[in-house]
């Protein structure tokens, strides 16, 4: 009973936040707004996609970049051959993701966690270099590309790519929920806690790990696609720039990456706070927020948000001994 | 303690609508931009903005623009092109400013085109190569030495092919600026029949070049085009005076970005005489107008302070050209109307510090001021040798000439 | 394509250049002298990446400790070695003089790692990866405050130069590159395999829980040989702004590699570091002289790749 009880409350929350999106964009007039909150809400995706593998698994994907640049050029690679709109180059590219998830995992089966980690990063490199070297889609110099009009009902395009990043943070979401609550996720906490103990009592630890690659692989892969439209510009060094594997990372730790609504927190917050920086003081500074945040967060509240509203409410039911 | 504050604060609110009312009065006019001061792009960009400072003092020194006093709204893109589109808005949007600026280089301003032509605002630009080239922008302007996409490498080639050149190696690094230019150097060696005998892209991040200068030097070139980026040329630069290029090239350089910068001038010393090299502006006599003297005497201690390019020959002036030309414009159509901004600067030629600056129909300029200049004489850690004439001699475009080339290149390297 | 010998202008080239410039095919020149060289410069090079990743070899190859604040110590390093340079001292010598001033950084910062994570057990790695990451960054910000954003080069004897050896150009700073390298594989090397601390380092590594039962300390055998790890970036940043100009975000572009170079050789192995590096510097030569530059880091990747997959404890693994 409390399940159905709570997917209720979430399937209202997730209709509320959409419509919220779609709201906001018939009452508000500047686009700002929708610039920054899009890439918060594309921070969203990435950081749940990446807290599937990382947060319940326990593999540390450093690969982000690599899904996220190949997201971008697949959209930049169907709208120059054929045009597809936007819906169509981010299914496309949820498919590219999870075919390359589906190769990684593959490849790094014997692979012990670190390892795969700088097999991740290997990844990114590699297929960079094979961007680079691809004319069609532009390569080193770059590929300008003219934004088709809105779709109705939507009267500008940034409003539109807003909307549609809420719908995707929803997707991700959802299935993070699915597969935080089911076996599957069961199983992938099994082996992230010891994965020899767990493939011994009988966890199918190879076709977990073979899912979570996938599920995480497309996601990444269908938040890059959207990005070709709001730069209207795809280079290679942007698109695979490390920035992405480092804020998935972050965003997942200081949210908290035992439950899926950690990611979203984090992404919340070192997203807007980096938003607002920009928009501020502006300068190095940024990237020494970042550091002391991640140091901090590491450091002081090892659960991230997440453990530290448990540690709160513990305190303040009175539980002495309080999970935190 | 705690009342007198709060008799501060009733004071301040008190007082507060009498300075906003004469605010609205004395609105400041808001100019945008972003600029990268983090990231790879950080020393120029920093040194663009500071041009750009100095001639709003200069201005607001003489009253301001229209009677109102000058404000630079300033974000940092992180040289990133993620950066740029929410930072646009922003300025648009929220801050309202009255011109836009684009920031130095092409990989942040590329995103910003579609943007500024849907809202129909001019744009200036800093620095960026061939980024309206799809986009055809009507109010664009971009402010930079290159005039026609072939031109740069067109200089380059003439003055080898005058000095009996016959092929040509060309050597690109894989980044958006470094292929458009060389693109176009290959564009303009097929057109002129002059084969290329070793061509060769080469990834970010490079930290040896020894290999490749060995393999280009048994092509046996007679030019060298080089389309390099700050770290790259230092090295390109090492190995050529380590390994040599061989004795039958006539000439190097053309395209090597960072060589423009006073870190790299001071530290590469005698390595880099002889290459003939890309530049905006330089300290020859032919290259000094009206003001440019008193710029660089304002630049020089701010720079310094700010631990930025002391030098500053690259950037900083045409940041200040920027100034100017928006200064007349608005002045000669007496308000912010963006088409009447940008018919005004299409339609006239400007007096600025780096020279005449006029502007053709796809936002390039006119003609091409990008000067071609050789290193001579050039002796290791000295830097203010460069403030002097002679160090760098221009050879190209002709109207700026300060000497005849040098070749074949190992002879100029003496 | 024929191999062409040095010296002879082949008349046949000339058509062959321009019908491949028409097509837009890169010309690649290949002569059995030029791939000679390229291995040999390859060779130097690959030292090179070994000197700078041998640090890595004991913090993360030994001690298990997630270093992504590696390359930001060593561009550290690199601009302490500029700063005396500036005043005349000669940049190796600069290393050298840094070498315990980063011991005792070396020191502080295991302790303070230790403190933070092992201890407290659970899933240290990825919150050392962040926690690593975030120290990278505030290393950056501060080389920016107090440098500037501007490239930085050293002035020596032997940059610049190069001395003939058969046909063949070697640049003089490679060769110091070289020399540098030996000498650290070599000195790590013997230290670990004949010192008494050295053997309780690669002790820990084994079996910690043993050492501990044997009476000995594993935590201050562990902080010792992360400070030796530390120490021995004070050269190898000294190598980096020797071979190439530096700049504050310089640590983004060798993270990759050296984590490359020490996975490859064999968590723990000071003479797979080398090996491993010497590959890779002559793979990514090769490649750039026979197919293009722009191929060399695919190609060096993927070759880590197979590595891991074929063999994933490395090539000298235990």
């Amino acid at each position: 009973m409390q399940q159905a009880e709570r997917g209720w409350i979430f399937w209202t929350a997730a209709a509320l936040f959409v419509g919220a999106a779609a709201f906001a964009t018939l009452a508000i007039k500047n686009e700002y707004p929708f610039f920054a909150g899009y890439l918060i809400l594309q921070f969203m995706v990435l950081a749940t996609a990446w807290n599937i593998l990382g947060g319940y698994a326990g593999y540390v994907n450093f690969g982000t970049s690599a899904f996220f640049g190949l997201g971008v050029y697949t959209a930049v690679f169907l709208f120059k051959a054929t045009g597809a709109p936007l819906l169509v180059q981010i299914a496309a590219a949820a498919a590219v993701g999870a075919l390359l998830g589906f190769l990684v995992g593959l490849l790094t089966l014997r692979m012990r966690g670190i390892f795969f980690s700088i097999a991740t990063i290997a990844l990114t490199i590699i297929i960079e270099t094979f961007i680079i070297n691809w004319k069609f889609v532009g390569g080193a110099t770059g590929m300008p590309m003219i934004r088709p009009p809105a779709t109705a009902p939507f009267d500008s395009y940034i409003k539109m790519l807003f909307v549609n990043g809420a719908v995707m943070v929803v997707i991700a979401v959802a299935l993070a929920r699915f597969i935080q609550g089911s076996w599957i996720g069961r199983g992938l906490r099994a082996l992230r806690d010891d994965e020899l103990a767990a493939a011994c009592s009988g966890v199918p630890t190879l076709k977990l790990k073979l899912l979570a690659c996938v599920i995480s692989g497309a996601l990444m892969c269908a938040a890059g696609a959207p990005n070709a439209m709001y730069l209207s510009f795809a280079d290679p060094a942007s698109a695979f720039n490390l920035n992405y594997s480092v804020s998935a990372l972050a965003m997942s730790l200081i949210g908290g990456t035992s439950h899926w609504i950690g990611p979203v927190l984090g992404a919340l917050l070192l997203g807007s706070t980096q938003q607002l920086l920009t928009v501020t003081i502006s300068s190095e500074v940024n990237v020494l927020v970042l550091g002391l945040m991640l140091i901090l967060f590491v450091v002081g509240a090892p659960e991230g948000l997440l453990g530290l509203f448990r540690r709160m409410r513990a305190r303040f039911s009175g539980d002495a001994g309080g999970r935190a | 303690m705690k009342r007198r504050s709060i008799l501060a604060a009733l004071g301040l609110l008190l007082a507060a609508p009498l300075c906003t009312s004469t605010a609205i009065a004395q609105q400041p006019i808001k100019i945008g931009m972003s600029m990268p001061a983090t990231g790879g792009l950080a020393a120029g960009g920093k040194s663009s903005l500071i041009g750009i400072e100095i001639w709003r003092d200069d201005i607001n020194a003489k009253g301001g623009l229209l009677g109102r006093k000058v404000e630079l709204v300033v974000y940092d893109d992180k040289s990133s092109a993620a950066e740029s589109p929410a930072i646009y808005a922003k300025l648009v949007d929220i801050d309202k400013v009255d011109l836009l600026f684009a920031p130095y280089a092409s990989v942040q301003t590329a995103p910003i085109l579609p943007f500024v032509k849907e809202r129909g605002l001019v744009l200036i630009g800093n620095f960026s190569f061939q980024v309206n080239a799809k986009v055809q922008h009507d109010m664009w302007f971009n402010n930079a030495p290159w005039g026609p996409p072939d031109s740069w490498a067109a200089s380059f080639i003439d003055i080898g092919t005058k000095a009996g050149a016959k092929s040509i190696a060309i050597l690109a690094a894989d980044q958006e600026f470094a292929q458009n230019v060389a693109k176009t150097t290959k564009a303009v060696a097929s057109a002129r029949s002059i084969p290329i005998v070793y061509e060769q892209n080469y990834p970010p991040n490079t930290v040896e070049f020894s290999a490749m200068i060995r393999a280009l030097k048994a092509a046996k070139p007679d030019m060298v085009f080089v389309a390099s980026y700050p770290p790259d040329s230092v090295g390109i630069l090492r190995a050529v005076n380590e390994i040599g290029v061989g004795d039958n090239v006539k000439i190097f350089g053309g395209g090597m970005v960072g060589l423009q910068f006073a870190s790299n001038l001071e530290s590469m010393g005698a390595l880099l005489n002889g290459v003939i090299n890309y530049n905006s502006w330089l300290p020859e006599p032919s290259m000094f107008f009206d003001g440019t003297k008193e710029f660089f005497a304002k630049y020089a201690p701010r720079a310094t302070e700010a631990k930025v390019d002391p030098l500053g020959y690259y950037l900083a002036p045409f940041g200040y050209a920027m100034g100017q030309m928006v200064e007349a414009a608005v002045n000669a159509t007496k308000g912010f109307d963006q088409k009447a901004i940008a018919k005004y600067l299409r339609e006239n030629e400007h007096k600025t510090i780096v020279g005449p600056i006029a502007f053709s129909p796809d936002g390039e300029r006119k003609v091409s001021a990008t000067l071609q200049a050789q290193y001579r004489g050039v002796v290791d850690k000295n830097l203010e040798q460069f403030k002097t004439a002679g160090k760098q001699v221009i050879l190209f475009p002709e109207n700026v000439k300060t000497g005849e080339v040098i070749v074949p290149f190992e002879k100029a390297r003496k | 394509m024929d191999g062409l010998g040095r010296g002879d202008r082949h008349p046949g080239r000339f058509f062959i250049a321009t019908q491949a410039a028409e097509r837009g095919i890169q010309v690649r020149m290949f002569s059995f002298e030029l791939l000679l060289d390229a291995v040999v410069l390859g060779l130097l090079v690959g030292c090179f990446y070994a000197a700078v990743s041998i640090g890595l070899s004991v913090s993360f190859g030994l001690l298990d400790v997630p270093h992504v604040a590696h390359p930001a110590f060593l561009v550290l390093a690199s601009y302490g070695a500029y700063i005396l340079n500036q005043n005349g001292v000669d940049p190796i010598i600069a290393g050298l003089m840094l070498m315990p001033l980063f011991f005792v950084f070396g020191l502080f910062a295991y302790r303070l790692y230790y403190e933070t994570f092992e201890r407290r057990g659970g899933d240290a790695g990825v919150r050392g990866i962040a926690f690593f990451f975030g120290v990278a960054f505030v290393i950056e910000v501060v080389i920016i405050l107090v440098f500037g954003v501007d490239q930085r080069s050293v002035h020596a004897l032997y940059i610049g130069k190069s001395i003939d050896v058969g046909d063949m150009r070697i640049p003089l700073r490679l060769l110091v590159a070289f020399g540098v390298a030996l000498t650290l594989t070599a000195a790590l090397a013997l230290y670990l395999a004949r010192t008494f601390t050295g053997r309780a380092i690669r002790a820990v590594a084994q079996d910690e829980l043993a050492l501990r039962l044997m009476g000995a300390n594993p935590i201050a055998i562990k902080q010792w040989a992360f400070g030796i790890a530390t120490a021995v970036l004070g050269p190898a940043g000294a190598l980096l702004i020797i071979v190439a100009p530096v700049d504050p975000t310089l640590d983004r572009a060798y993270i990759g590699r050296t984590f490359c170079v020490v996975v490859m050789a064999g968590l723990g192995s000071m003479s797979g570091t080398l090996i491993a590096g010497i590959i890779l510097g002559v793979v990514e030569s090769i490649v750039l002289t026979l197919y293009g530059a722009s191929w060399a880091p695919a190609i060096s990747f993927a070759m880590l790749l197979a590595v891991l997959a074929v063999r994933p404890q490395g090539l000298m693994g235990r």
